[in-house]
């Protein structure tokens, strides 16, 4: 029962919020969030799976629409739980993050951030593929509202084309599940949404015609939201706006949807359609790596630097996916969750230092680490996780997808024969170059070299009104001028996670590798069989064949 | 071929309606007292009449006397009165207050005595139940007269109440327009009853549906009974507010007062579709679109009809949409939304029997409840006595009126199909309908339509939750009565909470097809599963599976 504990806690959590006073809200957030941690852990310490790969727990749970299929089912592999941690592990810490800068309608927004770990819970551990989709849509209601009452001065535009755009990408992917649904009823006459019989009867039962369109529909979804290449344009905006603890979860979490819904659906559905797209989404891949490298290159605005800079190592992401191995894949999730715990910290270090200086433009700042050493510190280490320093966290999730490209040939000895190659990784690779520019460019603006600061004192609490954050109140709590104790406690369990993965990441590894296989279960065969159309041949194909039916 | 229909279980089946009509000459006189608690009390006797139609449709109702009655499909009959009577009180409550505001506000201060000649507070309860009880009528229809005079008793009394509603001359204007139009479509449908009768010889419907399977298996309908079939359509679009004939919608549902646009855009829409459905079960979804080459029996309905209401779907979805996008007025707005929504539905009466017709209720259901939620918030506010119309009226009442702006915004997320709210569920079996008959393009039309509806729900979550109030929202008060906030209030609950009893309200789908439908095994349930060949005949489309299939899959039989 303690998966159901694990959902009901936030969404009790938001009532008691909702019940209580404005002082309280927080504390009450921050105990409910802090719980649900805790009975994750239990959860992940109960969780017999962690190197067998399979879904736990199994059980048969009362129909919603029974006459259709659609189950509350809840259980999870060891993907998922990497993705629940991560949730469970930022959430107190984005709301910790809050707490002097949310200074109105405080029990709102915590309500409206304890509704948001409910629905992200809800995806990642439903085994029903349209409560998957319950709770990978619901997203959107908090977080629309998150970005629309607490935001930056473009809130409201901000907060739309957000809104908007996810939501017309999923209705394509909501169509296409029901198509293979109402596939499988056809052929079967049984309805059911369950994660692992469509998968079953679509990747095997699917035409290739069939299995294409359907891996275009559940892609349209997927792709807008991780983003993909050229349906990025609603994260930077949405990023830049949205209040700290907003961009942290939108970051750290909502971007993985995405990602966590191509690996747990699209791949695996129609492998096909996903063999048959592989270079074309390898190459948006490779372009979000490069192209929006540059972008970051010429930001002035510190937010939107980093949030370009998500649509650049999401490409990254990207590329492992569709190295069609378990290298590739192993690296997309590890770099998920990396992804998650860096980007959602410097999220968190510009936060801070915005609450200080209300200013994010770059050309204002310079030197901070004479006035704030510890903060510099952080932000330091965070930077380069993010460059994928080795011995921190970005480096091992990188270097994993880069090398599932690297292998992904027509005749990989190893085991995956693959369509990318070479090349590929190579050209990605310049990635890691211009990452390193970028990021370490703007580490040398803000806080090396001779100190600067914004003028004005009464300028910058103007600013801050304008800014739609109440500065009234921005008197009442002082902030001293470097990290206070609270601050210290919310980067340092990341600064530590980071480098705990960074240095030791095999258990993770080892973790994902039988969840991969079992995505990739179909993959060689088809490979081999695409390949073969290219005029491609594989010389141990029969063999790989044989392997792969088991 | 007997034109005697046995009076006795004829009785018992419409009951429900004779009360309904009952309650509506009481409450007419009630109105007319000089006591004030007893004109107060007529949405009370209103609402009690419903209570008790529905009370008697829940003990009284038999399959089997609806079958001897006549009534071609005795479960979707049923259902879809209830769902009228359930949603009917939800009308009732949100009108409370709304009529004779000034006359009674006027007879309080003792400006004025009270004068029956000046009030209309009894005739807008009378004929509202007058309305429901044709909507009613419709889909036990036995025959095209009774179908005829059950649309006009439909509608009718619709044309008044948007003109008593509001005594402005926006509301006259709506209601002539109303009117008009409204003649003009029956006169249409009216013309396709006839063109039916010189088809078939009958008005009976059963003998109409005999007589076009042996047309059809004589080589497919005659031209006659296909063109009465599509001007009946044409004709119920009217009532529906379907393209082509949606045109009116917005120009009377802005003149109207909110309460009775909340009542236009169900009742006559559910009727509509009532409609529709009889009229389309003559020719069937199984076994009447003809033969192919090697003798095999095309599903589906004829290729002409298919073809018809494929382009009302499409055209009315996106028409629909794209008109809401582009309003300044929520009621406008509310129109076009309204449009659109009928034209999912619409994809559902393609789909047909079985999954098809399931999906069609669920989503009446789901669509008069959302609807009452916004109509009840939005009754339950007023501006000087006026109703309230603009979005700029609605910016920022969510500050004052917390709880309205929630109805407000989960009445459009449910709209919009948002998971995990009613719409939502509506829409996923819509979906599901539309993918199994073989409708994939336009059920991806209806996607995207339903993406771009999210950029004006989302105005309406997020002006009066969101934008700071303004100079023109000053104003804005709380309604005369609760009884509309109430009602907002509880269909707003009912759209979280429904979805959790889908599968309990609307048993299963094998009970939607038709009686007696000749050709098919559609009456014995546990014909063997045969899957159909499907054949690519004379329609464009992929044909639609045939009905006993999905009879025999749905084999658990929980009822209402």
């Amino acid at each position: 029962m303690i998966q159901y504990l694990l959902l009901l806690l936030p969404i009790i959590s938001a009532l008691v919020i909702v019940l209580s006073s404005q002082r309280a809200a927080k504390w009450i957030a921050l105990i409910g969030s802090t719980a649900s941690l805790i009975v994750a852990a239990v959860f992940a310490v109960q969780f017999p799976h962690w190197t067998t790969g399979g879904f736990w727990p199994d059980l048969n749970t009362s129909p919603i629409l029974g006459n259709f299929g659609v189950d509350l089912k809840i259980g999870v592999d060891s993907v998922s739980l990497l993705l629940v941690l991560l949730t469970v592990f930022l959430t107190p810490l984005a709301i910790a993050g809050s707490f002097s800068a949310i200074t109105t309608r405080m029990r709102e927004y915590y309500a409206w951030f304890m509704i948001l770990e409910a629905s992200m819970l809800l995806a990642f551990m439903s085994r029903d593929i349209i409560f998957f989709y319950v709770g990978y849509e619901f997203t959107l209601i908090p977080m629309f509202f998150l970005i629309s009452i607490w935001g930056g001065p473009m809130r409201g535009p901000a907060a739309i084309k957000f809104f908007i755009f996810t939501f017309l990408g999923s209705v394509f992917t909501l169509t296409s599940v029901i198509f293979v649904a109402v596939r499988h009823f056809d052929s079967t006459g049984t309805w059911t949404f369950a994660i692992a019989d469509l998968v079953k009867f679509s990747s095997t039962q699917l035409s290739a015609r069939e299995q294409f369109w359907v891996f275009v529909g559940l892609m349209s979804g997927f792709a807008i939201k991780t983003p993909f290449f050229p349906t990025h344009a609603w994260l930077p905006l949405a990023h830049d706006q949205a209040p700290t603890g907003g961009s942290v979860i939108l970051a750290g979490v909502l971007l993985k949807l995405g990602t966590y819904g191509v690996f747990r659906f699209a791949l695996p559905m129609a492998p096909i359609g996903a063999v048959e797209c592989s270079t074309f989404f390898a190459i948006l891949g490779i372009i979000a790596i490069l192209y929006m490298s540059l972008v970051c290159w010429v930001q002035t605005d510190i937010k939107k630097l980093i949030a370009y800079s998500s649509v650049s190592h999401m490409g990254f992401v990207v590329l492992g996916l569709f190295a069609l191995n378990p290298i590739g894949l192993q690296g997309a999730v590890m770099y998920m969750v990396n992804h998650g715990l860096s980007t959602g910290a410097l999220f968190l270090c510009i936060g801070m230092m915005y609450e200080r200086y209300h200013t994010k433009d770059m050309e204002q700042l310079g030197g901070l680490v004479s006035k704030m050493p510890v903060w510099s510190f952080f932000m330091i280490i965070f930077t380069l996780s993010s460059v994928g320093l080795p011995g921190l966290n970005g480096f091992v999730g990188e270097f994993l997808c880069l090398m599932g490209a690297f292998v992904a040939e027509h005749d990989q000895p190893a085991g995956y024969p693959g369509v990318l190659g070479p090349w590929y990784a190579v050209v990605a690779a310049i990635g890691l170059i211009l990452g390193a520019m970028y990021l370490l460019i703007m580490l040398g603006k803000i806080v090396w070299g001779s100190l600067r600061e914004p003028h004005g004192q009464e300028h910058a609490q103007d600013h801050a009104q304008d800014h739609g954050q109440a500065h009234a109140q921005h008197a009442e709590i002082q902030l001293p001028t470097d990290l206070n104790f609270r601050e210290i406690a919310i980067l340092a369990p990341i600064a530590l996670a980071c480098l705990a993965i960074g240095l030791y990441p095999k258990p993770l590894l080892n973790a994902v590798e039988p969840c991969v296989k079992d995505a990739l279960v179909n993959y060689p065969a088809v490979i081999d069989q695409y390949n073969a159309k290219r005029g491609l041949v594989n010389p141990g194909a029969p063999v790989k064949q044989a392997e792969a039916k088991p | 071929m007997s034109s005697f229909l046995p009076m006795g279980p004829k009785i018992l089946v419409l009951t429900p309606e004779i009360i309904v009509f009952g309650g509506s000459v009481v409450t007419s006189i009630i109105g007319l007292s000089r006591s004030k608690t007893l004109r107060k009390s007529v949405p009370l006797l209103a609402a009690i009449t419903l209570l008790a139609s529905l009370a008697a449709l829940a003990m009284g109702y038999s399959h089997e006397a609806a079958e001897q009655a006549g009534v071609l499909m005795p479960h979707f009959n049923k259902i879809i009165k209830a769902i009228i009577l359930v949603v009917g009180i939800g009308l009732v409550a949100i009108s409370v207050g709304h009529i004779d505001r000034r006359m009674e506000e006027a007879v309080a201060r003792g400006a004025t005595t009270f004068d029956p000649m000046r009030v209309v507070r009894g005739e807008f309860y009378s004929f509202m139940l007058l309305s429901i009880c044709g909507a009613m009528l419709i889909p036990g229809s036995p025959d095209l007269i009774w179908l005829f005079l059950a649309l006009e008793l439909t509608s009718l009394p619709t044309y008044i109440m948007v003109a008593m509603s509001r005594g402005t001359r926006r509301a006259q204007e709506a209601a002539v327009k109303y009117f008009f139009l409204g003649a003009m479509s029956t006169a249409i449908f009216l013309y396709g009853f006839a063109l039916i009768y010189g088809s078939t010889g009958s008005l009976q419907l059963s003998t109409i549906r005999d007589v076009f399977t042996d047309q059809s298996a004589r080589g497919g309908i005659d031209t006659l009974g296909i063109t009465g079939l599509i001007l009946c359509i044409l004709g119920f679009c009217y009532k529906l507010a379907a393209a082509p004939m949606h045109f009116y919608a917005p120009d009377v549902y802005e003149g109207a007062a909110n309460p009775v646009t909340g009542f236009l855009s169900f009742i006559p829409k559910i009727a509509g579709f009532s409609a529709l459905a009889v009229l389309l079960s003559t020719v069937g979804w199984s076994g009447h679109a003809g033969f192919s080459e090697t003798g095999a029996l095309i599903s589906g309905l004829p290729a002409p009809i298919l073809a018809t209401l494929w382009m009302i779907c499409a055209l009315t979805m996106t028409l629909g949409n794209i008109g809401a996008l582009l309003q300044k007025s929520v009621k406008r707005m509310l129109a076009y939304s309204s449009i659109s929504h009928t034209g999912y539905m619409v994809l559902a009466i393609i789909a047909g029997p079985g999954l098809g017709f399931e999906a069609l209720l669920f989503y009446l259901i789901s669509y008069g409840v959302t609807n009452l939620a916004i109509f009840g918030a939005l009754s339950g506010l007023q501006k000087r006595g006026e109703d309230v119309e603009s979005f700029e009226e609605l910016s920022g009442i969510g500050r004052r009126y917390p709880g309205l702006a929630a109805w407000l915004a989960i009445g459009s997320g449910s709209l919009m199909g948002m998971p995990p709210l009613l719409g939502f569920w509506a829409k996923l079996m819509l979906f599901m309908a539309g993918v199994q008959a073989g409708h994939t393009p336009l059920v991806i039309i209806a996607a995207i339509n339903s993406a771009v509806s999210v950029w004006y729900y989302l105005r309406l979550i997020g002006v009066p939750s969101l934008s700071p109030p303004g100079t023109s929202s000053e104003g804005v008060t709380k309604g005369p009565s609760s009884w509309p906030r109430f009602a907002g209030a509880v269909a707003a609950v009912t759209v979280i909470v429904l979805p959790l009893f889908a599968s309990r309200i609307l048993g299963n789908s094998a009970e939607f097809a038709p009686t007696n439908a000749k050709p098919t095994s559609a009456t014995t349930p546990t014909a063997p599963v045969s899957t159909p060949k499907q054949t690519t005949g004379n329609s464009p489309q992929e044909t639609p599976r045939q009905i006993d299939t999905q009879i025999a899959l749905h084999s658990s039989p929980t009822r209402l």
